[in-house]
């Protein structure tokens, strides 16, 4: 088991930075999950972290020692395919044991540990099979047990459940997490799938055109993303966003928007004046069905009952929002509705997406300063 | 099924039967006639089944001069040809296949253009060339006049096989202690074998058949096609058919020893 840091790592394919200064630091046994829509270079940091691709500038550390210039073989990781790559012309078994054979194991510790990896992912019964024979999800399964079988430090995952049907991958999703958990050990995971990395990852570090937008844990990402773009990424629906300014009523901050007012909380007052974008998850929103102090007029444009909750799109001035309600709640379309949001449920951003403003702006301070602190120790620790 | 459906097979199987007899016919009157006595040879209207089955005429091929040497030497310039041409030809066709580098696009047609210079101006100087080096009339030189007919296609069909086996494959033996070299040769060369195999047997044959060259760079020590023809006009009609067999036994066989490895490895079809 071992520690990883990236510090100011940088990746070029041609000219563009498929990776560009990249700094995170993963704890001894955390689960970290690399999550961003395709392109946005997570696959390429992994690839640098697994010594596939050579960093153009940067420093990888893995269990304190400097990996940048390792070859894969010398960085005590394994790692697990999207495609699997499990070899097809060995049997499972082989496959399995073709780590622990490079490391020159001894025949029983072979037997040993590829038992207990086969049992772990309930592939005992396919030992003496060939890949070809088996389906997607066991070669699935022989592929992490081929990857936990060499005990690496750190285990990498390069969207491993892309390729199972969605009902598999659920089962998968669960199981995967608990057998990690009883592992205890490192995990990098790489996913474009927000649910993936909510429901599984210890923190998740939301990537965007090569960089690092917010490393936080599930939750707060959830909660409290710190740009319209984490924002909008994470959650489904994504997060609503709301264009308003600003305003004192009766001497208390709200945000104005066609069709009403919105309290604010009291440090809104700063801002008094300015253009801002609210950031309101779904069901963060309350319905009232009659006009009511403090909540916004909307008209209800589609219901989309969804069997747990139903998902109303409403207007509400120039604005559509998504707004989750109980699902016995079947307003017509056209009708009236009213819109109550809790103050400190709403998160305020600068008016152009960019950074979140207030309590928020510090979010943002503490989560950098917490990433250049890691850093520090990391490298105190080394010097 | 309605006759509609049916007729497109039957034209179908029509047409692979007569393009299959037009293959097979001859195969069966040369090989028929070789293992026929000499006077069965001669004889009008040709039979069409095997009766007097013999060996005489195979012998009588064998024995005449030059033939069984020039045998030896075909075997050894095809086997030459199959070394340089797989040597050079596999780890050029893995970096075409592998690397991104400068000028790789170029580097590929010009392996293709070296296919337009015919082999009749290339003998000539290739001729001269091998008087000098002191090769010439001599298995070496006509090897190397093979490979370099050969090379182009072991490069281009090597790469192909080489590009269909994933790199994620090479990669995940990489994570798991494999250095490149020994990813190659554990993942990935058994994987290629079937295609290498492939290639291996198009090589040989493209220097079994190969006539011409042979016939420019060597006098004395001439291999089976370059000895048959030399001898072709002033040779009786069963040296003609047992020649011809001799040319067509080893490629076909060749062809059913590796045909197994071409089709089916692993219960599966090789991409």
């Amino acid at each position: 088991m071992a520690e990883v840091g990236f510090q100011n790592v940088t990746k070029i394919f041609g000219k563009v930075a498929a990776v560009d200064d990249v700094t995170l630091d993963v704890r001894d046994g955390e689960f970290v999950v690399l999550l961003g829509p395709s392109g946005c270079g997570k696959t390429t940091l992994l690839r640098c972290l697994a010594g596939l691709e050579r960093v153009d500038a940067g420093r990888i550390e893995i269990g304190g020692r400097d990996a940048t210039d390792l070859p894969p073989r010398k960085r005590r990781i394994a790692m697990v395919f999207q495609s699997y790559a499990v070899f097809p012309h060995m049997r499972v078994y082989d496959n399995v044991a073709f780590g622990l054979k490079m490391q020159k194991e001894s025949k029983a510790t072979i037997e040993e540990r590829v038992g207990s990896a086969a049992s772990l992912l309930h592939i005992e019964d396919f030992l003496d099979r060939y890949p070809a024979q088996l389906s997607g999800g066991q070669r699935q399964r022989v592929a992490v047990a081929r990857a936990i079988a060499t005990r690496a430090d750190v285990l990498l995952m390069d969207e491993p459940l892309s390729n199972l049907d969605a009902l598999l991958r659920m089962e998968m999703r669960a199981e995967l997490k608990s057998l990690l958990q009883k592992l205890e050990a490192t995990t990098i995971y790489v996913t474009h799938d927000q649910v993936e990395a909510l429901s599984m990852g210890d923190r998740i570090a939301v990537m965007n055109a090569g960089r690092i937008v917010q490393v936080d844990t599930p939750l707060a990402v959830y909660d409290r993303p710190l740009d319209t773009f984490v924002g909008g990424f994470i959650g489904t629906p994504p997060m609503n966003f709301v264009h308003a300014t600003v305003a004192l009523d009766d001497g208390r901050p709200v945000a104005r928007l066609g069709g009403g007012t919105v309290p604010l909380r009291e440090d809104a007052r700063a801002h008094v004046g300015r253009e801002v974008v609210l950031g309101i998850r779904a069901e963060s929103i309350e319905v009232e069905t009659q006009p009511a102090d403090g909540a916004v007029a909307a008209t209800v444009v589609v219901v989309e009952p969804l069997g747990s909750h139903n998902l109303l799109t409403v207007r509400a001035g120039d604005n559509l929002v998504k707004v989750s309600v109980r699902p016995d709640l079947f307003p017509a379309p056209e009708s009236e509705l009213w819109l109550r949001i809790a103050p400190d449920r709403i998160r305020w951003m600068d008016s152009d997406g960019g950074g979140a403003l207030g309590e928020e702006a510090e979010d943002l301070a503490r989560s950098r300063e917490a990433t250049l602190a890691l850093a520090q120790d990391a490298s105190t620790a080394l010097s | 099924m309605t006759a509609r459906a049916v007729l497109p097979r039957v034209g179908l199987h029509l047409a692979a039967i007569v393009l299959a007899l037009w293959v097979l016919v001859p195969i069966y009157f040369i090989t028929l006639s070789a293992f026929s006595t000499q006077e069965s040879v001669y004889q009008y209207p040709k039979q069409l089944l095997p009766r007097d089955l013999s060996t005489e005429t195979m012998r009588f091929f064998l024995d005449s001069e030059g033939i069984v040497p020039s045998l030896q030497r075909s075997v050894i310039v095809a086997g030459l040809t199959l070394l340089i041409a797989l040597g050079l030809g596999a780890p050029t066709g893995y970096a075409l296949a592998r690397f991104a580098f400068r000028g790789a696009d170029s580097f590929r047609l010009a392996i293709v253009s070296t296919r337009a210079f015919p082999i009749v101006i290339l003998s000539i100087p290739l001729a001269v060339t091998f008087l000098r080096w002191g090769i010439d009339d001599s298995v070496y030189g006509v090897a190397f006049a093979h490979a370099a007919l050969a090379l182009p296609f072991a490069v281009l069909v090597t790469s192909s096989v080489f590009s269909g086996i994933s790199v994620e494959l090479e990669e995940a033996a990489m994570t798991l202690g494999c250095s490149r070299a020994s990813a190659v040769a554990r993942v990935v060369m058994p994987l290629a074998l079937p295609g290498l195999a492939a290639a291996a047997i198009f090589v040989f044959i493209i220097s079994w058949n190969e006539v011409f060259a042979a016939s420019i760079l060597t006098l004395r020590n001439r291999t089976l096609p370059a000895q048959v023809l030399a001898v072709l006009n002033a040779s009786p009609l069963p040296f003609r058919f047992a020649g011809g067999f001799f040319l067509l036994a080893p490629s076909l066989l060749v062809i059913f020893v590796i045909r197994k490895y071409l089709f089916n490895m692993w219960g599966r079809v090789v991409k």
